[in-house]
């Protein structure tokens, strides 16, 4: 049974189309995340499921039961916002309460809910501090922590990484990801344009451009099997090699695509590709290697180990057949 | 950085300037207020005399305590209730789109610079009608008319630069527009509002055209109204040492006020003005 | 609600959105003010503009006694017997035009002097110097104290016998003899122009000075690295990018000055010299008891107001568009 489903689902702004038709199922319990560059419209969907932005023709349906028209406190949805939005004048504990307290729950029962989410979130000690008082991932535990105490059918994101540091963003992605396994129910929806936090947190993963699908899909399928260049080039970093011209001419396509991880440096020149050493990255465990082969943009090689290449350098590069894409005139993938 | 000493002395004496002018004329209304007898009509920029019997006099009046309780009175009471009505229209004004937001937001900046003289008549018929003519309740009423779209022009610009995600938290736990503007908005307002009340404060107690014209009887006047028509026993003795005694108690509180306030108010002008 | 039902898709179409129910909200927020405003600007409005087309005095406006007289107050044609043609009315009334010439001198006079020392103030207080906070404190007290209060204190400062800047005047020998400032027709508008620009000057410095911090620092030092002469700055820099701020304070402050009434009807004794509209109108109204003609004189007033207030919505390109939350 789904648990979260969209029909058709379409939205405008005056005359401009922000969603241009979605139909996505998102089951009971999964991560889902929404990825996909600024301006995509990935935000006014969820914020569409959420209920703060009306649906203008389509069905959102939560458990069988068509919620277009529902307000956000009646959908059992929570959310968590990119700058946490806490209420600045309450305490962690009042924060974590109100929607609670404004729903008419006993006292007991909101000081039961408060609490339990605070020891998941091992933010217990904090709960007599005001937001001011408290640092950008504290602030953010906080607010998931508000969203937990409402109990929802569905938990929505909106990039709630994105005001925090790189390692303060680490942490509370591990942290977001511990949460999901704990409470093994929870369906949530977590949009982000980052595409490492998509792959690393996401059950299913939804590409979305131009307020269309792209491609819905486990982060291996769509590693491995993207559907476009598109959504190759857009998940995975380094980003994929795209070669045109007589390169692709070879594969019988109008593009090839092809990952850093399926390039070999080989010694002899037959069925290889020639090019020059122009740049060296050294990540420490492993290396990338820049090489102008003629085209506009050099191709990027993951090598492991330690950088040993010399700028400048002649070599030349096999690519492993069986690891490359074929994309046709319309950038969609050959079969 | 590099300014010539010719240039800093020049500067220097424009900020004196400014300064002396802008301070002189109460400085020498407050020497004047020490001063009696014939002191009183020499004129002298230091301080030669002083004594308090002109504030005797203006306090042995009765009159004149009167008017001050009746300004602290009206001038209160017509700002509590701009700020009441002021505060759930700005949010509608600031956070919600609907039809016709503009138009009203134009209508309401228009009627803050209304000339008062303009609905006086209509105004004095009104006042008739209700009777309460000769009533504080009558400059109450009068006084709304610019007190209020001031503080919903005011608060519409404070309003609308608080964060759209906290409201959006608060639909989210199940807050209606009323739970947001009394629980949330209002405790994150409360800077907005002072200094809002503030500057309608000044406005209602400075007033003088509606006061003038809707009491009649000495012990319903408001002090800007007091002070013009403090007189002495004949028509052409004026009695300067007490009027200025009465300017100085009734001005001193307005300027402690804008002193301390004075970010705030400088905030709240500019808010009303510029980012109109 | 969770998931009882596991066939049929239920409808809540009977429900309101979100956006509905906040519309009909604010509708709701709106309706006590909007009351208010009707009831103590609208009709009174609406009463003064009706008494103008009537003969109502004060004995006749409460009794309901007073007739319709269509434009009569505005302009009206008389025949006399002879078959002479006179006409009357506040159109053709020489104190109506002497007011309007006072109003308009003295708004265009006062805003022009205030937009000119503000901007001086403003650009002095822009700087960094030490005490520049005392300096903004001070300039705030002429603002703070109350108009008559400051009528009072400047009609003592220019008493003719007694007062200090007639004494200044004669012992520097700026003057021989002691001038009657506030009282002789030739110095009263002076006099209310000196007080006037005092008072708000303050007001006017403010709001430029806002103007002025929000220019962007980096474009004064990209020209000062560019050797700009600064006086070439304020020009080609400063005021083009001042402009907005500046028009809106002189619009803000022109509709102030229109209606001017209390410093005219306390500082002076309020004779051709001096008298403005608003002061002209409520004199009929409430000296000579003429509700008729003292309402079409306050009548015509609030339609020139009203077309500045159209022009500061057009000049001023105000935010009010439905678009922006």
């Amino acid at each position: 049974m789904a648990n979260t489903e969209l029909k058709a689902v379409r939205k405008s702004f005056g005359q401009f189309e922000a969603i241009k038709g979605v139909d996505l199922e998102i089951k009971k319990g999964e991560f889902m995340v929404f990825v996909g560059p600024s301006g995509c419209g990935k935000s006014t969907l969820l914020r569409m499921i959420a209920g703060l932005e009306e649906i203008t023709s389509g069905d959102l349906i939560f458990d069988d039961e068509r919620v277009n028209n529902l307000v956000p406190s009646k959908r059992g949805i929570a959310m968590v916002f990119q700058s946490y939005a806490l209420y600045p004048h309450m305490t962690v504990y009042e924060n974590m309460a109100f929607g609670m307290q404004l729903a008419k729950a006993s006292k007991q029962d909101q000081d039961k809910r408060v609490r339990e989410a605070a020891t998941l979130l091992q933010i217990d000690h904090l709960l007599d501090r005001l937001p001011k008082q408290m640092s950008g991932g504290q602030r953010q535990r906080v607010a998931i922590g508000r969203a937990i105490v409402r109990d929802p059918r569905v938990f929505l994101f909106d990039e709630p990484l994105s005001n925090l540091d790189a390692a303060l963003r680490v942490a509370t992605r591990l942290e977001i990801a511990k949460l999901h396994h704990d409470m093994n129910d929870a369906t949530m929806v977590y949009v982000t344009h980052d595409q490492v936090e998509a792959m690393t947190l996401a059950d299913r993963i939804c590409v979305l451009r131009d307020g269309k699908v792209e491609q819905v899909g486990t982060p291996s399928e769509l590693y491995e099997q993207p559907n476009s260049i598109f959504v190759a080039g857009f998940i995975g970093s380094p980003k994929m090699n795209f070669l045109t011209g007589e390169f692709a001419a070879k594969f019988d396509c109008k593009t090839i695509g092809i990952r850093a991880e399926h390039l070999d440096i080989v010694a002899e020149a037959d069925n290889a590709w020639h090019g020059r050493i122009i740049h060296t990255e050294d990540l420490g465990a492993d290396h990338f290697l820049f090489v102008d082969i003629g085209l506009e943009e050099p191709i990027v090689i993951r090598q492991s180990g330690k950088n040993s290449a010399v700028l400048g350098r002649k070599i030349n590069i096999r690519p492993n057949v069986e690891n490359i894409h074929r994309f046709g005139r319309d950038d969609k993938k050959l079969a | 950085m590099g300014r010539s000493i010719l240039q800093n002395m020049v500067f220097y004496f424009v900020v004196a300037l400014i300064v002396i002018i802008s301070v002189f004329p109460f400085y020498y209304a407050l020497i004047t207020s020490f001063e009696t007898g014939t002191a009183i009509f020499k004129p002298n920029v230091l301080p030669e005399v002083f004594s308090l019997s002109n504030y005797e006099t203006v306090f042995t009046q009765r009159s004149f305590l009167r008017s001050v309780v009746n300004s602290v009175f009206i001038a209160s009471v017509t700002v509590l209730c701009a700020l009441l009505l002021a505060v759930t229209a700005s949010f509608a004004l600031a956070r919600v789109q609907f039809r016709g937001r503009g138009l009203l937001l134009i209508t309401i900046l228009g009627v803050s610079m209304f000339p008062q003289i303009a609905v006086l008549s209509g105004l004095f018929e009104l006042v008739n009608a209700l009777g309460i003519y000769n009533k504080p309740w009558a400059l109450v009423l009068s006084y709304t008319i610019f007190t209020l779209p001031f503080t919903v022009w005011v608060l519409t610009t404070f309003m609308r630069d608080l964060p759209i995600e906290i409201e959006e938290a608060a639909i989210v736990d199940g807050a209606t527009p009323w739970v947001i503007i009394t629980r949330i908005f209002l405790p994150l307002l409360w800077p907005a509002l002072v200094t809002t009340g503030l500057l309608a404060f000044i406005g209602a107690w400075n007033e003088f055209l509606f006061a003038l014209t809707f009491t009649i009887s000495e012990t319903e006047r408001t002090v800007p109204v007091a002070i013009a028509l403090l007189s002495g026993a004949s028509v052409n003795e004026i009695p300067w040492g007490p009027i200025m005694a009465a300017s100085v108690i009734v001005t001193v509180p307005l300027i402690l006020l804008v002193l301390i306030f004075q970010r705030k108010i400088v905030a709240g002008l500019t808010a009303g003005g510029v980012k109109g | 609600m969770r998931g009882n039902n596991n066939h049929a898709i239920k409808h809540n179409s009977a429900e309101l959105n979100l956006q509905q129910q906040r519309v009909i909200a604010a509708y709701k927020l709106l309706v006590p003010m909007l009351i208010m405003l009707v009831f103590v600007a609208a009709w009174p409005l609406f009463r003064s503009i009706s008494f103008s087309f009537t003969d109502a005095t004060s004995n006749t406006i409460f009794n309901g006694q007073s007739n319709w007289v269509g434009f009569d107050n505005y302009l009206e044609r008389r025949v006399r017997s002879n078959g002479e043609v006179s006409w009357r009315g506040v159109l053709v009334d020489s104190d109506w035009w002497n007011a309007v010439w006072n109003t308009i001198r003295f708004s265009v006079v006062s805003v022009s002097l205030e937009a000119f020392f503000g901007l001086l103030i403003a650009l002095v207080l822009n700087m960094q110097f030490r005490g520049r906070g005392f300096v903004r404190a001070a300039i705030l007290i002429p603002w703070a104290i109350p108009t008559v209060v400051s009528a009072r204190m400047w009609g003592w400062m220019l008493n003719d016998q007694f007062g200090i800047i007639n004494h200044i005047m004669m012992s520097i020998g700026l003057i021989s003899e002691p001038i009657a400032w506030t009282a002789s027709s030739d110095t009263a508008m002076l006099a209310v122009l000196i007080v006037d620009v005092w008072k708000t000057t303050p007001f006017m410095a403010l709001l430029i000075l806002a103007g002025l911090q929000m220019i962007p620092r980096d474009m004064y030092e990209a020209a000062k690295i560019d050797g700009v002469h600064p006086i070439r700055v304020f020009f080609r820099i400063t005021l083009p990018l001042l402009k907005p701020a500046i028009m809106i304070a002189i619009i803000f402050r022109g509709l102030d000055a229109l209606r001017i009434f209390d410093l005219i009807y306390l500082l002076t004794p309020q004779s051709d010299a001096t008298v403005t509209m608003s002061v002209l109108s409520y004199r009929e109204i409430q000296q000579f008891g003429d509700y008729g003609e003292g309402s079409a004189m306050s009548t015509l007033l609030f339609l020139i107001i009203t077309a500045f207030v159209l022009l500061y919505i057009k000049l001023g390109k105000l935010d009010l568009a439905e678009g922006k939350s």
